[in-house]
């Protein structure tokens, strides 16, 4: 089964196959979401219109932790099985992930001066998703630090392995700490205590970022297959063999 | 027109609720726009490469 996906000639077709029905899911969760965000959910009793920011922060903020997760795994397995195709996918990931966290944390600001009165306040779900976000930048920064782009791969995932702690730590931060963020309110147990007004634009566009993943994946990880290609072919000629 | 003008004030939290989402659509997008063009320019690299290389030309 990993061996039939294993092979990227395989997964350029498949990726063909699938690229624009991603592009058409995420366009079309994003126009229906908006729209019941912005226009149809009700404002919120307490925080009022500001409320309206939720639908693309607690996504982003999702988002990434679940493309950190995805890179995590795809690193372990590209160190345990040598996967080429794993590895390009942490590699390919990363800036999205990175995206992710930063607009987390900018609508995060977004929402809390109108809120809590400050941009930013030094609060343990805040400082871990800030150290989320360098352990994006680190990992992107020592990926490209190497000649041999497989040493890089090699360092770079085992950054990511270790900085995986920092995933519970965030997920948990609004539990194990006195924060002035709040806590979970669809991912708990009990489930969601949220009206289905305000849950169902936020499910849509939780949707909408995570086939807008899968289709920036698609692309970045078929450019890095082709780059790898390129590499072999200029070292093949280096070495008389073209 | 009072009521779009409403919608864009948004209850006074406009100033906070545009600005997240338009650098939210920039960030998205451009991200996307940048990984189309390392996709193409990766792709028209292989192709010259090929060429030179007289091998015949795949979509991979």
């Amino acid at each position: 089964m990993i061996q039939k996906f294993a092979n990227p000639a395989r997964f350029i077709r498949l990726s063909q196959a699938l690229l624009p029905w991603m592009a058409g899911l995420t366009l079309a969760f994003a126009a229906v979401g908006l729209y019941l965000g912005l226009v149809v959910a009700p404002a919120d009793y307490q925080q009022g219109e500001s409320v309206r920011i939720m639908y693309i922060h607690v996504p982003a903020a999702w988002m990434a932790l679940f493309c950190y997760t995805a890179m995590a795994i795809a690193a372990a397995v590209g160190l345990i099985w040598k996967h080429p195709l794993a590895d390009l996918a942490a590699k390919s990931t990363a800036p999205i992930g990175a995206a992710f966290t930063f607009l987390a944390l900018f609508t995060g600001a977004m929402w809390g001066k109108p809120m809590w009165g400050t941009w930013w306040v030094w609060d343990a779900r805040l400082t871990s998703m800030l150290v989320l976000f360098f352990l994006y930048l680190g990992y992107i920064a020592l990926v490209n630090a190497f000649d041999n782009p497989a040493r890089g791969i090699k360092a770079s995932s085992i950054l990511v392995l270790v900085g995986f702690v920092n995933v519970p730590i965030i997920k948990f931060s609004v539990e194990w700490w006195n924060t002035l963020h709040q806590p979970a309110s669809v991912l708990k147990i009990g489930g969601p205590s949220i009206h289905p007004s305000m849950l169902w634009p936020l499910l849509l566009m939780a949707l909408a970022f995570t086939t807008y993943y899968l289709w920036v994946l698609l692309l970045r990880l078929r450019g890095e297959i082709i780059a790898n290609k390129i590499r072999v072919l200029r070292l093949r000629r280096v070495h008389g063999q073209a | 027109m009072e009521s779009l003008a409403a919608f864009f004030d948004m209850g006074g939290y406009g100033v906070y609720i545009w600005p997240g989402y338009a650098l939210t659509a920039v960030v998205m997008v451009g991200m996307l726009v940048a990984s189309i063009r390392f996709l193409s320019s990766n792709e028209a690299r292989l192709e010259a490469l090929q060429a030179e290389n007289g091998e015949p030309s795949d979509e991979a």
